[in-house]
């Protein structure tokens, strides 16, 4: 009897001392990406550092905000990614969903964060179907998609004299996805496609596609393909002296640590856009010399989308005073941003976030410095220019 | 009730005896006692993706230890009834029981086609050509339109069933799931212990003199084939209902290769085999996934310690210390 009193006295207790934190707000973040396979570097664990980065920097702790971080390998298959998701937000209480590359197993979540009613910040996936055919008020899909890079790279590249495009496409969905959305920014550019050729994926042997595109007489070579097809491909063309005579290669979907892997000798004079590189300026530099003592390697623009994305959501979840996702999803759209890594930008009601997108070219070896010296800056593309304007369905702002 | 178990008088039992060991009652009604609990303990979700491999490696189980036809091309039927399926429900907008139903009636097609193929030959050459045929429709699921390429069929709904149940509620769904899957199973039991069934185990121990007693082996063949793929089918049509999902891991080889770990690992040849080790290696890559790329090398392990340490798979083995047949 006497231990029901202590024990309810001691619930009391507890329940009134409760408010006496400025807020008192339990978060649940699941980082849910490849932690074995192709895109394990680029996102991997690297992103679940960035995310506790930003729960630090942020100082959640101090804030009243209890922010657990749990992550999962979703192997880049829908299937797999969708029971994981599903079982975070039915059995283990997960607020939001972070990161997710592999634009079928992105789909996949967003679609069951809808149905839970959760939110998912997307920073790995390209494909712009996220805020597009399969838009869900829930998503927000932070850092880059298909549109951005061909925007950065097909926009810029013809621009600057690379008129005629050749394109060796990995002939699967997307693929052709990247070839189409390429294609219709090079012609409106001014430019013209001479021709193409499908490559069965993945491949290993690029030799006789490389051929064909030298035979074309492009003054481009556009790989629209990813991970180790894009390195593969870049390596071949390396041999062939592809570059050294002349023709240029653009890389339609390739991050830093890609061409880290290839080092500055294989990869100098290739172009490609990214959201972020760590060299910018000096926020950006800070942040990534924090992340490289952490990982052991410089941030992709990927990991750098989960670190503030996760910033955004709790900003918004500490304006809010909860983490009822409606709320701070609405918070998150209504709130522009002055991001470190980003610059400024903001949350399109579709959930789209617009920042600017910058096209690099790789560094010769001789000029670069340091390991991961790799970059020169072309051009800044506005975020407004770089991402497909907003379908009407998918304003979700009321 | 002749419950001996000498081995001459066990034959001449199965074929008299109708029903079934009161063994074998008591552990089917255990497990269904058992599967009735399960959604109230774990995450249903989880609990219909084993029921599904266990159907998927039941009907797997047909072929290889019953018929013993190993083949390695499984995938195509169970990936290809759930991109039926799939299609069905969401484009089709069929009610589920009947987008189950035409993801394993194509299933059931599909083995037709390829069976009376790959049967024309024997051994490797017939794991081969189920092989090879599975890689073809890998490739048109990765192709075709309708298929959505490496998206595969997304946000299927869950729909009512006979157009008046709604099953978007797990534990609904899991009940649609565990009629279907135990149904599968008891049905696939029954074909093990008829005269057919029996048949083919004669088949299996040596085809010359099942040929020489004037059974026409192809035809069993073919239909012990088909009927493998119809379940097969059933499992993966089932299977893209409870994910709202049909995608190209279904029907990758992979696939085909994890149905046959899942039969070895469990007992190939016995009844309760398949489903333990659909349990085994489901439950592995659930609670392991986190760990990444080692849920494959630890997968390895025990395939390989399964192999050295009992050849018969777990449920082999216990049925050799039961003296039972399991």
């Amino acid at each position: 009897m006497f231990r029901k009193v202590a024990l309810g006295s001691l619930a009391l207790a507890t329940m009134t001392a409760g408010p006496a934190l400025a807020q008192d707000i339990s978060i649940k973040l699941g980082v849910l990406n490849d932690r074995s396979g192709v895109y394990a570097d680029l996102s991997g664990e690297g992103s679940v550092v960035a995310a506790r980065m930003a729960v630090e920097d942020f100082g959640a702790a101090d804030k009243g905000i209890k922010v657990e971080i749990v992550s999962a390998d979703h192997q880049n298959k829908p299937d797999i990614a969708s029971n994981i998701a599903r079982q975070w937000y039915d059995a283990d209480g997960v607020d939001a969903i972070l990161d997710v590359p592999t634009s079928s197993a992105a789909l996949a979540v967003a679609e069951i964060t809808a149905q839970a009613g959760k939110v998912f910040l997307n920073s790995g996936a390209a494909t712009t179907d996220l805020t597009g055919a399969q838009c869900q008020p829930t998503t927000i899909h932070w850092t880059y998609d298909t549109a951005a890079l061909a925007n950065g790279t097909g926009k810029a590249v013809t621009e600057a004299g690379g008129k005629k495009w050749f394109f060796l496409t990995a002939d699967y969905a997307f693929g052709h996805a990247l070839e189409r959305d390429t294609t219709a920014v090079v012609t409106a550019t001014g430019g013209e496609v001479v021709g193409q050729v499908n490559v069965p994926f993945p491949a290993t042997d690029f030799s006789s596609f490389l051929l064909q595109a030298q035979g074309s007489g492009a003054d481009v070579i556009g790989l629209a393909n990813a991970g180790g097809d894009t390195v593969n491909a870049i390596k071949q063309a390396s041999e062939f002296g592809i570059t050294q005579a002349g023709q240029q290669l653009a890389a339609l979907l390739m991050f830093v640590t890609d061409v880290h892997a290839l080092g500055a000798e294989t990869a100098q004079g290739l172009s490609l856009t990214e959201a972020f590189y760590w060299d910018q300026n000096d926020s950006t530099r800070e942040w990534s010399a924090r992340f490289e003592e952490r990982q052991g390697a410089k941030p992709t623009m990927v990991q750098a989308g989960v670190y503030s994305s996760t910033m955004h959501y709790l900003r918004a979840v500490e304006a809010v005073g909860s983490s009822d996702s409606k709320e701070v999803v609405a918070k998150m759209k209504a709130t522009e941003f002055d991001d470190p890594l980003f610059g400024k930008g903001y949350v399109r009601g579709d959930g789209r976030v617009i920042h600017d997108m910058f096209l690099f070219e790789v560094k010769k070896p001789a000029d670069s410095t340091s390991e991961w010296d790799l970059y020169n800056q072309i051009a800044v593309i506005s975020g407004e220019d770089a991402f497909l304007p907003m379908r009407d369905e998918c304003d979700f702002t009321e | 009730m002749a419950m001996t178990e000498n081995e001459s008088g066990q034959e001449v039992r199965f074929l008299k005896e109708v029903g079934m060991p009161r063994l074998h009652k008591v552990i089917f009604l255990v497990l269904l006692g058992f599967l009735i609990a399960l959604p109230f303990m774990v995450y249903p979700i989880f609990a219909m993706k084993v029921m599904c491999f266990a159907l998927f490696a039941a009907a797997f189980n047909l072929l290889l230890g019953f018929g013993g036809l190993l083949s390695f091309g499984h995938a195509a039927y169970f990936g290809g009834a759930s991109y039926v399926a799939a299609h069905a429900a969401k484009v089709w907008g069929f009610t589920p029981e009947l987008a189950v139903l035409a993801g394993t009636l194509a299933a059931a097609l599909l083995g037709l086609a390829i069976g009376s193929l790959a049967i024309r030959r024997q051994g490797i050459y017939f794991a081969m050509v189920t092989l090879a045929f599975a890689q073809m429709v890998y490739f048109f699921a990765l192709q075709a339109k309708f298929t959505g390429g490496e998206d595969g069929i997304q946000s299927v709904p869950r729909g009512d069933l006979f157009g008046m149940f709604p099953l978007q509620d797990n534990i609904a769904l899991y009940f649609f799931v565990l009629a279907i899957t135990f149904g599968g199973i008891l049905a696939l039991y029954r074909i093990v212990h008829s005269p057919f069934g029996q048949v083919l185990k004669a088949i299996r121990e040596n085809e010359p003199r099942a040929i020489s007693l004037g059974y026409q082996v192809n035809r069993y063949k073919l239909m012990v084939f088909t009927l493998s793929a119809t379940f097969a089918g059933l499992a993966g049509a089932t299977k893209s209902q409870v994910f709202q999902l049909a995608s190209l891991t279904d029907v990758h080889w992979s696939m085909s290769g994890e149905v046959v770990l899942m039969t070895l690992l469990g007992g190939m040849g016995t009844i309760f085999g398949p489903l333990v080790g659909a349990a085994i290696i489901v439950t592995m890559q659930n609670y392991l996934a986190t760990f990444g790329a080692w849920v494959t090398i630890i997968q390895g392990v025990i395939f390989v310690l399964g192999v050295l340490l009992f050849r018969e798979g777990i449920i082999g083995v216990i049925s050799r210390l039961l003296k039972r047949r399991l």
